[in-house]
Parts: C-alpha cells; sequence; structure tokens
C-alpha cells in the first residue's frame, strides 16, 4: 500500500509532543519574548532579538537578528527600514502563515502555495493629534489569502480560520493589552 | 453511623437514573439529595425556559415519553414534575446537604447536615451546572448583574440596554426573549455551536440522535479534553432557528467576546467574523456528515439543505457601560460543577474532577452527568440511562471485587 506523505514542512509531531510535555508541566510553557532597541538617529532605531525564555530555561536563536525601523522620505525622513507599524502587519502575515502550515500539516492537507495581501488602514489624524476622536492606530486590518493545496474551498477556509482562532499577534491585535512603560 | 451499599449524591434525572439501575442489581443505596427531587431545574432555570431536547428524548431507564406531543419541548414545571414521578420509590431523601466525602476503610465517609453515612460506593450525581461561571471583568459600580442561573425574565433587569456575554445556548435565548421585550439588546459572541432547529424537515436532535452522533464515546473520540470543553448548542425550545442572523433580526447588536473595561466602556474583541466563520463552517460539516449517513441509511428526508452564511455587522468595538448605554449584563458564559465536598485526591490542578468514562481514581466513587462524560449525549436526560447502566455495572463489579477479597 502507497500513502502520499503530505510535507509542508512542519514538524507536526514535535509540536504535538511539546502541547503533551506542557499538559504535563505547564510552567515550562511560560515564555518571555525581548527585543532591545536603540536610537539611531531621527526616526531610525535599530532593533535586536537574540534571546527569549521558555522550556523552563533561557533560550537563544541561532544569531542575533538585526531589525531597521524608520520611516519614509514622505514623512521628512531616511527610510532605513520599514515602519513599526509595518513590522505590526509582517508579524501578522507571518503568524497567520505559520498557523496555516502546522493546522494543514496537522490535517493531512499538502500546500502548494499560500500567498497573503495585509493591509491595515490607518488615519494620521491620530498620531498627529489633529483629531482626538480619531485613534492612532488601525481603524481596521485585511488580510487576503491565495491558497493552493490538496483540499476543497470548505477545507482551505476552515484552516485559516483555525489560524486565527490560534494565532498569537491575531489574539494582541483584536484583544486588549496591558502594556507598562518605565524608565529605569 | 448509617449505612448504605451505595451513597448516590444528587437526586437530578442523572441520580434518579443511577439509583433505577442500582435497584435493578438489587444494590441497597440511598440518595441524597440537598433540596427536592429536581432541585436545580426548580430553582436555577429562567421562567420561559424549555427543554432544548423534544420530548420523545426524555428517555430515562424504565421510561420513555408517552404523552401526545412527541417533536415538543417540556417546560421546567413539567420536567420536574416528570422526575417527581420518575422519583417514586427511589429511596431519596431530600433535605440533606453533603458537605465532605472522604475515604473511609474500604469505602468513603459521606458527610452531611443531618450526619454521617459511611458506603462503600459514591456516586456524584451533583449536576454539571451547579455553579454560573461570571468572569472577574471589574464593571463599574451600579451596572446590576445577573447569571444565566439566577436571571428569570425581563422584568428583573433594570430599564435600559443589556449586555449578554455568552452565545451558546443560555446567552442566545436570554438576549431573543430581552430583544422580544423591547430591550436594546447587545450579545457578545465568542465560539459557538451554531445549529438550524430542523434540518432536512426533521429535528436536529433526530439527526444527532439516528446518525450515532450523540453515541460516539469518549473513548473513541480525538481531543476528548476540546471536546468536553466544546460550548452548549445554540438552540432553543420551541419549532424555530435561533442563531445569530435570527438574533439580528430580532434587533440584537452583535459584538465580539467581551475583552474588558475601559473607561467605563465595555471592550470587545475584533474577533466576530472568524468565530462566526468557524461556527458556519462547522455547521456544514455536521451536515455534510448528516447527508452522507442518510445516504448509506437510506433515509427519507427533505431534500439537503444548507443555511445562509452568519450576517456579521459592522464591527463595534466598545459600548458605554451606565449613563443610558448598558445598564444591567447577564452572564450566559457557562456552568462549572461543584464537587468541592470531595475530600479526595480526584481533581487536576485547574480543579477539575479527572475521571475516565466517570470512573474515578478512588475505587469506588464515580461521577456522573458532567459534558461527554461517557457519551457526546452525557449532558442531555436522555445520555443518562446509557451513563447510568455502564457506571453501575462497573460499582456492582467493584463491589464483587471486594466481597471476594473479603471471603
Amino acid at each position: 500500500m502507497t500513502t502520499s506523505v503530505v510535507d509542508n514542512g512542519v514538524n507536526v509531531a514535535a509540536l504535538l509532543g511539546a502541547r503533551e510535555a506542557i499538559a504535563d508541566a505547564p510552567e515550562i510553557a511560560r515564555f518571555q519574548w525581548r527585543s532591545r532597541v536603540s536610537w539611531v538617529n531621527g526616526t531610525h532605531s535599530s532593533a535586536e532579538v537574540d534571546t527569549f525564555h521558555g522550556f523552563g530555561e533561557e533560550q537563544r536563536h541561532t544569531r542575533t537578528f538585526t531589525f531597521d525601523v524608520d520611516h519614509p522620505p514622505q514623512f521628512a525622513a531616511e527610510d532605513n527600514g520599514i515602519t513599526p507599524v509595518e513590522y505590526v502587519l509582517v508579524a501578522l502575515g507571518g503568524c497567520l502563515t505559520a498557523g496555516i502550515a502546522a493546522v494543514a500539516q496537522q490535517r493531512g492537507i499538502q500546500l502548494r502555495s499560500v500567498r497573503a495581501e495585509v493591509a491595515a488602514e490607518m488615519d494620521l489624524q491620530g498620531i498627529l493629534g489633529v483629531d482626538p476622536e480619531v485613534r492612532n492606530g488601525f481603524s481596521a486590518v485585511r488580510v487576503d489569502y491565495r491558497i493552493d493545496a490538496d483540499a476543497t474551498p470548505a477545507e482551505i477556509e476552515a484552516l485559516v480560520a483555525q489560524s486565527q482562532k490560534r494565532s498569537a499577534v491575531y489574539d494582541i491585535l483584536t484583544n486588549p493589552t496591558v502594556v507598562t512603560v518605565t524608565v529605569s | 453511623m448509617r449505612h448504605a451499599t451505595t451513597v448516590v449524591i444528587g437526586a437530578g434525572h442523572c441520580g434518579l437514573a443511577v439509583s433505577r439501575c442500582l435497584a435493578a442489581h438489587s444494590v441497597d443505596h440511598v440518595v441524597l439529595e440537598r433540596g427536592e427531587v429536581a432541585h436545580s431545574w426548580r430553582t436555577q432555570r429562567w421562567d420561559s425556559l424549555r427543554l432544548l431536547t423534544p420530548n420523545w428524548m426524555t428517555r430515562l431507564p424504565g421510561h420513555a415519553y408517552r404523552g401526545h406531543d412527541p417533536d415538543g419541548y417540556l417546560t421546567m414545571p413539567e420536567v420536574v414534575g416528570l422526575l417527581e414521578e420518575y422519583a417514586t420509590g427511589a429511596p431519596v431523601l431530600t433535605g440533606v446537604t453533603v458537605t465532605s466525602v472522604r475515604a473511609f476503610g474500604d469505602g468513603y465517609l459521606v458527610c452531611t447536615d443531618q450526619g454521617p453515612w459511611r458506603a462503600r460506593t459514591v456516586v456524584v450525581a451533583a449536576g454539571a451546572a451547579a455553579t454560573a461561571a461570571a468572569p472577574a471583568v471589574p464593571l463599574p459600580p451600579g451596572i446590576p448583574t445577573v447569571t444565566a442561573a439566577d436571571y428569570r425574565n425581563p422584568a428583573g433587569l433594570p430599564e435600559g440596554g443589556v449586555l449578554v456575554v455568552g452565545a451558546s445556548a443560555s446567552g442566545i435565548q436570554i438576549a431573543d426573549e430581552l430583544a422580544r421585550s423591547g430591550r436594546p439588546v447587545t450579545l457578545a459572541v465568542g465560539e459557538h455551536v451554531r445549529l438550524p432547529r430542523t434540518y432536512r424537515g426533521r429535528d436536529v436532535l433526530w439527526w444527532m440522535d439516528a446518525s450515532g452522533l450523540l453515541d460516539e464515546r469518549w473513548d473513541a473520540v480525538g481531543d476528548l479534553l476540546r471536546q468536553r470543553n466544546l460550548p452548549s448548542m445554540q438552540l432553543v425550545g420551541a419549532p424555530r432557528t435561533l442563531d445569530l442572523n435570527a438574533l439580528r433580526r430580532q434587533g440584537a447588536a452583535l459584538v465580539g467576546r467581551l475583552s474588558g473595561v475601559r473607561d467605563g466602556a465595555a471592550q470587545f474583541s475584533g474577533s466576530l467574523a472568524n468565530v462566526c466563520a468557524l461556527a458556519d463552517l462547522k455547521l456544514n460539516r455536521l451536515l455534510d456528515r448528516f447527508d452522507a449517513w442518510a445516504d448509506r441509511a437510506g433515509v427519507e428526508a427533505d431534500a439537503p439543505e444548507r443555511f445562509d452564511p452568519t450576517a456579521v455587522p459592522e464591527p463595534v468595538l466598545s459600548a458605554r457601560l451606565g449613563r443610558g448605554g448598558i445598564e444591567s449584563v447577564v452572564w450566559a458564559t457557562g456552568f462549572r460543577p461543584d464537587l468541592s465536598f470531595l475530600d479526595l485526591a480526584v481533581f487536576d490542578r485547574k480543579g477539575r474532577i479527572v475521571h475516565d468514562g466517570g470512573v474515578t481514581a478512588a475505587p469506588g466513587l464515580y461521577v456522573m452527568g458532567l459534558p461527554f462524560l461517557r457519551r457526546r449525549k452525557s449532558t442531555l436526560i436522555d445520555g443518562a440511562a446509557a451513563d447510568a447502566r455502564d457506571l453501575t455495572d462497573h460499582l456492582v463489579d467493584h463491589l464483587d471485587a471486594l466481597a471476594g477479597r473479603a471471603s
């Protein structure tokens, strides 16, 4: 008997193993994510990400990742990197797409291509303080997926819905979070 | 000290079903009930509530519906009447509150406010819905709240807008009743289970029962934890579908899950569209399953149909609390059992009782009536019979083993 092997490059066994381990020892599920940021000049800053905490101990990426954050010339800036709000879109798209791959792997669905357009609406009157009724952040975020996979349209819709249900960034964007900023 | 081979805690449909099965095995037992027979059916239900299952499904060991309206839905007084009649001859002691159960010899010591009982075995049938859960959301003072267990009718709430939190069975029915009474209703919707009342001309419970879905066993389904935590079905005990589309037509405003309160306003999650999409997709998978089964089984029914997707309104992310906005809140956020009287190591780190199909790690201690205890239908009245029979068989085997050890 031959069975087609679905491979989306996701190690589902490892993920399910982690889920089981966490069910037995919930304290190892407590993670902390970190980023260091330093101002360069103008609206340009540089952020580094390397360590995090989880599975009960200090952890480290395979290398230090550096991200330039800036604004485009239209804001009289030097465009050394994308804007902070665009990083939010990068995060959302990356989170949902990773989720789609993981859920597809678990459901035995072979993906061929997954593409999404991520767009957010924002009214600058908020951050510029022109109109106090306008919020600083996004008024709406849209993600439009084009997915080619060995699955029915309903199965593909279910993948995308389940990915939202289990997405950290989707949750961060759709629900309030307490943010504490201090100066030491 | 008084003694019974088995003490059953709770004289609701589960405890009474177990009592019937124990009697059939000639197991000497007593049923201890804190109030009267069918206590929570009398005291923790709103006035207009009817059973969500059709009358023909009110089957218990030794009891079947023989009335003239098999497709109707019982009112709460009718359920109470049914259980009172069913309890006739059962060894029920009412007005006895169990305060603790602890290990004692090769059995248990059951302490009550009327003195202790010694028992070889104990069946806990104290209800899956003993406590209404209310989230710890800090509402501003002056906003009365009521849980689905305490809600009675619209007149019990102050004038003005009502926020109903939760869109499962209780939440949608209460929201519907409030909207019909003319109240401005906001319904906070999280994950939910959408169902039509009828499908292809038959009650949806008929499809679930006949296709075998309700008989699915706890030891044969994947992800039991998830199955046990599924929200209750969006149904009303009436010949009409009560889903989010129907509630919108009734004038209720749909918003996302209640995520907090800030600056005197309730905040709602932006995930409404996705929870609706999940419920619509899940409903269609269920209907696909019914259709496939109907084809295989040669069922005669109306043609397959599919329902309109849930129409998601323009997003609303906050609502003013008080000052002409929301003047009261109904928590329809689920129920929990209260098994705090069990002085035994049978709970997990979240305080949930650990059991394998109702059999706990404490020998001779059983639990009944919890979500997906042994079958998908374990929390339905119709689910008590099979579970009671299985657990009574296990209990009798345990008694035989004890007797064998003693001889």
